[in-house]
């Protein structure tokens, strides 16, 4: 079945295919269409809507409905986000599976509702305290806006970790056509670690504290090894890599610019292809590293060298050192998104041409 | 030293790291005895398979050593929260959250508010020891006036730091608890009278009957700098005078009910309508017409759109209609609008972009096609449409410049001509009816006519008229 839908409302339709039980929400703008969505359509299916009180509450409701064994979503914007960091350090300390959405809108501060990466780190990185990860996905479709959300709940189960979904105000406020899946999936059995309120439960703790030193020690260790393992489903997508003279990593909506930026550069007998990691955490590393490799580099995004630095980084730790001192970037901020024009004159200014 | 039974409570305690059955509790404290009187309350009533424990953060942080049911360890005071997602989880569960006065009335008051006021499916068990136990004994909002704290070193100064916070008394604003009360555990007949409170708290949870709130006045000797029996006699001499003991509300047995407004004729404005039920997702996103998914055909050369005018012209739904054929005619398709404060007011515009090819950037730099249906808008787009592109703007509309060398400016009456026909709010499809004429669409007649008729399927006469002028309108067009 396909439907033309706003992304945002894609989201909701994934969660639900996805088993999801339990939606807390609080109202944000580029976002609230997730709500509106989930407010109509969970209780329709039979299942939770609750209106919080503010975003620190909708992220400790996911804790106490996780917690309880059930698979339970938020989305947000930035504001939100920043707020929900706590929690998530709580859900990953917890090794409780949930998943957030971040719709960016542009900031610091109260910023204003368009587009931005801006939130990379604390998407990407584990924005609350404490050594913490979540798996991120970054979609750049209404399409994906439906998929990645099902499979971030697959990997929140899985891997036992919050899971965010990072879209943008651009993204969210579009309307693709999207497939949804034939299926839905099934519940997870969380018993053997929840608090369900049943006598196979009973002696179930969910918790992250760790008094004594040398076990918030050892669990620790445990999370880094979880996250060493989480590599093996780090996702990338490569488009026109293969003869490529100049590579443009981008995620997301900025993928897309880099996309047709590639397709122009062609057409120009410019040798440009695009390399887009679908996670960014576990961040598809070896992918990048093999598309990167003896190529020029040029990133394009919607921050301001947040994602470039992680490019970096990434490169560096591959052992390409030479590529990742090179690394340009091309990028907008504020709620501006690159035009493909300028994506194309700085692929000609890099390529000398 | 010899075990006595302790009914509701682990055997022993190992959580705590040490295989021994001492709590941590300080000698004395208050919440030593509601532990106990909570575990026993709890195993008498058959309910330890069946509860759910949110354990706070304070000197309660530690209950899941004790109390031999399933337990949540909550951030600082998000217990209630944690409780509002966990009861919601599991509705059949009996949900106990269990928080202290810097928890609750400080940082989690509002959350604790909120799930009373919501009527939550859960009870809080709110000890109220006037102060800040776990981090050394600070001023919490239930501090007495004048009473010294590690930072109200003279004393409580209400005219520096306000009042005591009365949690029982504000909660008992509010409609939904069924049960709101204040005990002590400052002497024996006051705990006897706690653990009837407690039991009572559980009873109405077993039977899933709403919110309850139960303020327990507790001593904390070492924060107050006191021994045992004089802390106890702090809570009774001090702490009761401005914290009076009670049963505030028990809806049940008719006690502090709130009324709500006299019943009247209900507005037809203000109703609750029953959900309707599906069964599935596929049900829920059923879709009537079934449209295949886009197929690639590079021969398709892409056709990126502008539409902008005022909020009110229609120009969103404009872009849609145009999207909508799009997708009948098995054509990528991409629709953006602009968004935010602008859509409460002001020019409006949407994107819309058709490819035969999946489609890369989503933003509209250089439209092939611009429709605008207001001066701003004109002034604002017209410099960026592509050569070989095409303008329509309404006739309303003062040109006042020129679109660049190459694109066709096509001016149309679409506003006058929608109220010519008597439907003024159509000059929307009155510009649909040009796009068509004009044949810069990519797209089939048919497909247009059919995506406006869809877009009125909530108002189907509204799609018949619509079609009638709009076919009228093109003939009309030279």
């Amino acid at each position: 079945m396909t439907k033309f839908v706003k992304s945002n409302e894609a989201v909701v339709m994934g969660a639900l295919y996805a088993g999801c039980e339990l939606y807390f929400g609080y109202p944000i703008t580029p976002a609230s269409e997730i709500a509106h969505g989930a407010a109509k359509w969970f209780p329709m299916l039979g299942r939770t809507f609750v209106q919080a009180e503010c975003e620190t509450a909708s992220v400790n409701m996911m804790f106490g409905a996780a917690a309880a064994g059930k698979l339970c979503m938020t989305a947000t914007s930035g504001p939100g986000f920043s707020l929900m960091q706590e929690g998530l350090s709580y859900l990953a300390g917890a090794e409780l599976p949930a998943v957030v959405v971040d719709v960016n809108r542009a900031g610091p501060g109260l910023g204003n509702v368009y587009p931005e990466q801006s939130d990379y780190t604390p998407a990407v990185k584990g924005g609350g305290h404490g050594n913490y990860q979540t798996f991120t996905y970054a979609p750049a479709s209404a399409q994906e806006m439906c998929d990645l959300t099902i499979k971030a709940f697959q990997m929140a189960t899985k891997w036992r970790t919050p899971a965010v979904v990072f879209a943008d105000g651009l993204q969210g406020q579009m309307m693709e056509t999207v497939r949804l899946p034939d299926e839905e999936c099934a519940k997870p059995d969380f018993s053997a670690w929840a608090a369900q309120g049943e006598p196979k439960t009973r002696e179930n703790l969910v918790k992250s504290i760790f008094l004594d030193a040398a076990a918030q020690e050892v669990f620790n260790d445990h999370l880094q090894r979880k996250y060493e393992e989480m590599q093996a489903d780090a996702e990338a997508e490569t488009y026109l890599a293969d003869d490529a003279d100049l590579l443009i990593c981008a995620f997301g909506i900025a993928s897309r610019v880099a996309r047709t930026t590639a397709e122009t550069c062609r057409k120009k007998g410019m040798k440009v292809g695009c390399f887009r990691p679908i996670s960014l955490n576990p961040f598809p590393r070896e992918q990048l590293a093999a598309a990167a490799k003896g190529r020029k580099i040029m990133t394009i995004e919607l921050d301001a060298g947040q994602f470039a630095d992680d490019v970096r980084l990434q490169l560096a730790k591959s052992g390409l050192g030479a590529e990742a001192a090179s690394v340009m970037m091309i990028h907008r901020m504020g709620g501006q998104v690159v035009s493909v024009d300028d994506a194309v004159k700085s692929a000609k200014m890099i390529l000398g041409k | 030293m010899k075990v006595v039974e302790q009914k509701g409570m682990y055997q022993k305690f190992p959580r705590s790291g040490k295989d021994t059955r001492v709590t941590h509790y300080c000698p004395g404290c208050g919440h030593g005895i509601v532990n106990k009187l909570v575990a026993e309350c709890c195993a008498e009533m058959g309910l330890q398979d069946q509860t759910i424990f949110v354990d706070p953060v304070g000197c309660g942080v530690f209950t899941y050593y004790y109390w031999d049911a399933a337990h949540i360890s909550a951030a600082h005071g998000r217990a209630s929260a944690v409780a509002t997602g966990s009861c919601r989880a599991r509705p059949d569960a009996v949900t106990i959250a269990y928080q202290g006065d810097g928890d609750l009335g400080a940082i989690g008051f509002n959350n604790a508010f909120q799930a009373a006021s919501r009527g939550e499916n859960f009870a809080c068990i709110f000890i109220n020891n006037s102060l800040y136990g776990m981090t050394g004994g600070q001023m919490a909002p239930t501090t007495l006036e004048g009473e010294k704290t590690t930072t109200t070193p003279f004393g409580r100064d209400p005219d520096v730091t306000g009042h005591p916070l009365h949690v029982c008394e504000v909660f008992g604003q509010l409609q939904a608890p069924v049960y709101i009360a204040r005990t002590s555990v400052a002497d024996t007949k006051r705990i006897m009278q706690t653990k009837q409170a407690i039991r009572r708290v559980f009873e109405l949870q077993k039977e899933h009957k709403g919110y309850c709130v139960l303020e327990i006045l507790a001593p904390c000797p070492t924060n107050l700098r006191m021994d045992a029996l004089k802390a106890a006699q702090f809570c009774m001499n001090e702490m009761e005078r401005e914290f009076p003991l009670g049963t505030f509300r028990d809806v049940e047995k008719n006690i502090g009910v709130v009324e709500s407004a006299p019943a009247t004729e209900p507005s037809p404005l203000l109703q609750v309508k029953a959900v309707p039920q599906v069964k599935s997702c596929a049900e829920l996103f059923a879709e009537k017409t079934v449209v295949p998914p886009a197929e690639n055909d590079p021969s398709f050369s892409e056709i990126r759109f502008k539409f902008a005018g005022f909020g009110g012209q229609g120009i969103l739904s404009l872009g849609l209609t145009v999207a909508e054929a799009a997708r009948l005619e098995k054509r990528h398709t991409l629709w953006f609008p602009s968004y935010g404060p602008e859509q409460r007011g002001g020019s409006a515009s949407c994107s819309v972009v058709v490819s035969g090819t999946p489609i890369g950037s989503p933003t509209v730099e250089h439209p092939d096609v611009l429709v605008c249906m207001n001066q701003p808008s004109y002034e604002r787009f017209v410099g960026d449409v592509r050569k070989g592109g095409t303008v329509i703007v309404d006739a309303t509309v003062p040109v006042t410049r020129q679109p660049p060398e190459g694109v066709k400016l096509v001016v149309w009456p679409a506003i006058k001509m929608a109220e010519d026909f008597g439907v003024p709010k159509a000059a929307n499809t009155m510009m649909l009816a040009a796009l068509i004429k004009l044949a810069c669409t990519g797209l089939k007649d048919e497909n247009l006519e059919q995506a406006l008729v869809a877009s009125f399927a909530k108002k189907p006469e509204l799609g018949v008229k619509n079609l009638e002028i709009l076919r009228k309108a093109e003939a009309t067009l030279v």
